[in-house]
Order: structure tokens, then sequence, then C-alpha cells
């Protein structure tokens, strides 16, 4: 059966999955090198002052509270205001418009804001807000990051709504449910885990922003929980520190990039455990 | 008047059997639209009180159309409609007032998946009463334990009510679905295929529900197995490319059709 043909197909195809391992682990090699060094510098200048002390002037001991604390704060009001506004959207659109023209508008526009640079978010907030204000602030921070929030908590609970199966919407209907109870009370319940995955989503991809909190929450040294005047992040803060001249500085920008990145990854495999969860039931 | 005489000459309408039966629910004129489609033909045809009508036909021939025209499925989709008259004792359920969730109350339906809410045991049945209903903790106990006694369920799942309806068996859920739909007192029960996607075990099962729920409640069943419609069914419409070629008593239909089509249908020829 060996004919030259076959052979010569053989080859090809020893080629192009030799290709693909090695596109595989040149992609992975940088995925792993970043990595490694992140946790080499980060874990060396972890220690107990790093989540008890303020962020410290160049040359003397410090921490990252603040920073921590800001970036906790602002993401928490971010979601409160995002996850709201984005799940009825997405319900809208995968409930009640599914069929409407106006929906395609929609889905197309949060297309758009999905992949929208964040830079451009910021931006945006410190047009309509910060200048406004006449001053940066913990709100606008707030504000910027919820803009960023809402469109993936949109596309994901469409997606997830989507994926309930029609007979379970049938069946609802079939006792006579109303169809808000049957969204409230069967759709969205068959779809919970992957509408939490999306939000647990949100919150990791803005946790590791910077530009949409350059231009409003700007930075601050100190402790301070006033939303109203500048608020320290932790992003920001690794931006400023990363740049500076000063080793401790930098040493504290390696160990918050290792903070977010430990947080990112744990509330990925949270909201990975949760879906595969949901497919095996 | 006898309604399905009119424009179905086919229809057997042996005076001596069904004058004495009324008509639960009277389809008159029904013709059903796809988008441009038309998906049912002028169709006539009545449901009996307390009796058990089957739907055959092959596979595109409007039996769950019609069926789902019973209690205004179709309308959860857009560019779907009907024309005519669905007469609910006497009232027309298509009429744009219809206030579709009572309707929905009243006209129950079971499907050909096995859909249970993604809940307990207990509320899966407890959900629907709940809506209509306030009742106390002992008196919807009661009505649960009642339901599920009725679908012949209640013994094997009594003693895990809080488990998660989606964790029983194929037919275990298709049985919750029919307490489902009986917890809410419907006086129409629709069965579209339930038996299709159950092993024969369950099936008998299902079959046997059927026919002691026939008591209490109209039942319209469509089914691709002849064998059960013989079996759990009073009466059959054969119907064919979105026509009722025949209607009349099972017992006439399975063994002197009138009809060459049903004839041919019902010995396997086509279909």
């Amino acid at each position: 059966m060996a004919s030259a043909l076959y052979n010569s197909r053989r080859r090809r195809n020893s080629i192009a999955v030799g290709f693909s391992i090695g596109a595989t682990l040149f992609g992975l090699a940088w995925l792993v090198l970043i990595l490694a060094v992140l946790l080499w510098e980060g874990f060396s200048g972890l220690s107990l002052a790093v989540f008890t002390e303020m962020t410290p002037p160049p040359g003397s001991a410090g921490g990252l509270l603040n920073a921590i604390m800001g970036s906790l704060v602002m993401t928490v009001i971010a979601v409160l205001i995002g996850t709201p506004l984005g799940m009825l959207a997405g319900t809208y659109l995968a409930e009640y418009g599914r069929y409407e023209k106006l929906s395609s508008v929609v889905r197309f526009i949060n297309d758009i804001l999905l992949s929208a640079p964040s830079i451009v978010v910021g931006l945006f907030i410190y047009e309509i807000m910060v200048a406004r204000m006449g001053h940066f602030s913990g709100w606008a921070g707030a504000v910027a990051l919820a803009v960023i929030v809402v469109p993936v908590v949109v596309r994901t609970t469409e997606d997830m709504l989507t994926l309930v199966p029609d007979t379970l919407r049938e069946a609802a209907a079939s006792i006579g449910l109303p169809r808000s109870m049957m969204i409230t009370r069967v759709a969205y319940r068959a779809a919970k885990a992957g509408m939490i995955t999306g939000v647990l989503l949100a919150v990791a991809r803005i946790s590791g922003e910077t530009a949409p909190l350059l231009f409003t929450a700007l930075n601050n040294q100190f402790w301070s929980m006033n939303l109203n005047a500048p608020v320290s992040s932790l992003p920001v803060v690794i931006f400023q520190f990363a740049l500076s001249p000063y080793k401790d500085w930098q040493s504290l920008a390696w160990t918050g990039a290792l903070i977010i990145t430990v947080t990112v990854l744990a509330l990925s495999i949270f909201a990975r455990a949760l879906t595969s969860q949901r497919k095996s039931q | 008047m006898s309604i399905a005489a009119v424009t179905v000459p086919n229809v057997t309408h042996t005076a001596t059997d069904t004058s004495t039966l009324s008509e639960k629910v009277s389809v008159r004129n029904l013709d059903f639209f796809y988008g441009d489609f038309r998906a049912l033909k002028t169709i006539n045809v009545p449901l009996y009180a307390g009796k058990v009508t089957a739907f055959i036909g092959p596979s595109g021939c409007g039996k769950s159309t019609l069926l789902r025209v019973l209690n205004r499925m179709y309308d959860l989709y857009p560019n779907q409609r009907a024309t005519g008259e669905v007469l609910l004792d006497g009232e027309n359920l298509l009429s744009p007032s219809q206030d579709l969730n009572l309707l929905r109350a009243r006209v129950g339906m079971v499907f050909q998946k096995p859909t249970p809410f993604p809940m307990t045991i207990y509320e899966n049945i407890a959900f629907g009463i709940r809506l209509y209903e306030k009742l106390s903790k002992s008196e919807l106990d009661d009505r649960v334990k009642h339901a599920l006694d009725r679908a012949a369920l209640w013994n094997e799942v009594k003693d895990k009510l809080g488990a998660n309806g989606q964790s029983l068996s194929g037919g275990q859920q298709q049985r919750l679905c029919i307490a489902r739909t009986v917890a809410v007192r419907p006086e129409v029960i629709l069965f579209d295929e339930p038996c299709s996607a159950l092993d024969p075990i369950s099936t008998a099962k299902i079959e046997e529900l059927i026919d002691e729920l026939k008591d209490d409640y109209t039942i319209a069943i469509v089914t691709h197995n002849m064998q059960q419609a013989a079996r759990v069914s009073d009466f059959t419409a054969f119907m064919y490319l979105g026509e009722l070629v025949e209607f009349g008593q099972t017992s006439k239909i399975f063994t002197t059709p009138s009809d060459r089509r049903t004839q041919d249908y019902i010995t396997g020829r086509f279909g």
C-alpha cells in the first residue's frame, strides 16, 4: 500500500506537525520565561511589609498597601456598576431582543467596545469626568474600569443565555410561566455558572489595566480612601516604580506584578472550574 | 354542524360513537405559516373531552406544528403565524386578546426531550403551582406528592426530593415533566413524542400513565410509533404534507382506513 503518493503525503504531514509543535513551543517558551522572571524577581521582594506599609519614597522601606486597597476598591465599584448594566443588556440581546434588528447593531457596537484600546476609555472618562470635576479621582477610575467591564459581561451573559436550550424555555412557557420569570427563575439558573465566569473574567481583565487609570485615578503615594481624590492602584504604581531608577522601587514593582498575576491566575482557574462543573452536570 | 365533514371528505364520523362526546378543543380551518411556507393546510379536527387523540404521519407532515398551535407555543418565535380558529371550550385561543400564560396553564405540554428545570425535584413541581395558587407549606407538600404520585414517580423520588431534577434518569425526568404539567391542573395535556428518547420500559410506563390520565384530562399525543398510537389512543388523526388526511376512531383507522395514503402509511409502505 505504501505507494509514492502515500509516502509523500506522510512526509508532508510530519513536516506540518513539526512546524505546529515548533510554533507552539516557541510561543510557550516566552510565556514560561516571563512567568519565571516574574516569580524570581517578585518573590525576592515579597514580605509582610508589602501588605502592611504604604508606598515609600525612594530609598526607604515600604509596601504596596495603599495601591492594593485602591485597586480593590475601584475594582469592586467598577464591578458593581458594570455587572448589572452588562447583565441587563446581555439579557435583552439573548431573550427579549434576540430577533430584533436593534440587537445586531448593539451586538456589533459591543464587540467594538470589547476590543477598544483601554487608553481610549481612559481618555473618554478624562474628558467627561476628570476635566469637568477639575481633578483626578477614584470615582473616575472606577467608572473607567466599569466601561471596560460592561462589554465583557454583556457578551458572556448573552453567550451563556444563548446556550440555554430553547426546549427549556418552551418547558417554562408550557406551565404558564411569564417571560420575566422564565428568564430570572429558569434561564438565569441554567446559565448561572457561565454568567459568574463572565464577571470573574471581567475582574481579571480590569485588575491589570493601567491606561484607563493613568488618566482618571492617577496615583497617590499615601493612604487615601477618599474617592473624590486621586487613588493609588497596583498597575499605576508598577508603571511608575518600574520606570524609576531606584532599585527598591523596581523591586516593589516586580512584587506588585506578581500579586496581580497570581490574582488573575486564581480568578481564571476558579472561572474554569465553575464552567467545567456546569458541563459535567 | 359536524365540523370536520365540511372540508375534509375522508373524516370518518360514526355518529353513534361520537355524538355523546363533547369537543374540548375544536380546530377549524387552521392554516399555519413559517414565514411564507404553509405548514398546515385547512386543518379541521376535534379533541374529545377525556379521550386520547393521536397524531401520526411521516416527519414534516405538520403534526408537531399542530400541537404547538394548541398552546400557542409558536408565539415564542418570530415569523410564525396561524389563521383560522382553535376553540377551547368554545373560546378562540388564536384571538390576539388571549392571555398566553393563562392559556398554557390550561393546556399543558410534555416535550420530546425531558426538560426538567435546573432545580430540585420538589421545586420542579412546586414552582408551577406557586405561580397560580397561594398555598401553605403542607398544602403545597400535598400537591407535590399528589402530582408525583399521578406521574408514578413518587415511590422512586420520595427520599430525594431535594436532589437536582436533572440528576434523574431519562425516563424519570420525563415523568417528572409529566408531574410538573399535571401539578398546575391543566385541562388539556399535549404530548409531543414523549417517548422517543426513552427505553422500552420507560416507554411502557409513560403509556400506562397516559391511559390513567385520560380520565381527568383531554390528551393529544404526537408519535412516530404507530403501535404506540394504536395502544394509547381512542382517536387517531393521520397527517400528510400539512394536510389532515383522515381522522377517526383508532380501531377504525388501524383496521379499515378509508384513505389509500393512510393505509400505505400504517402498513409501512412509506414514511
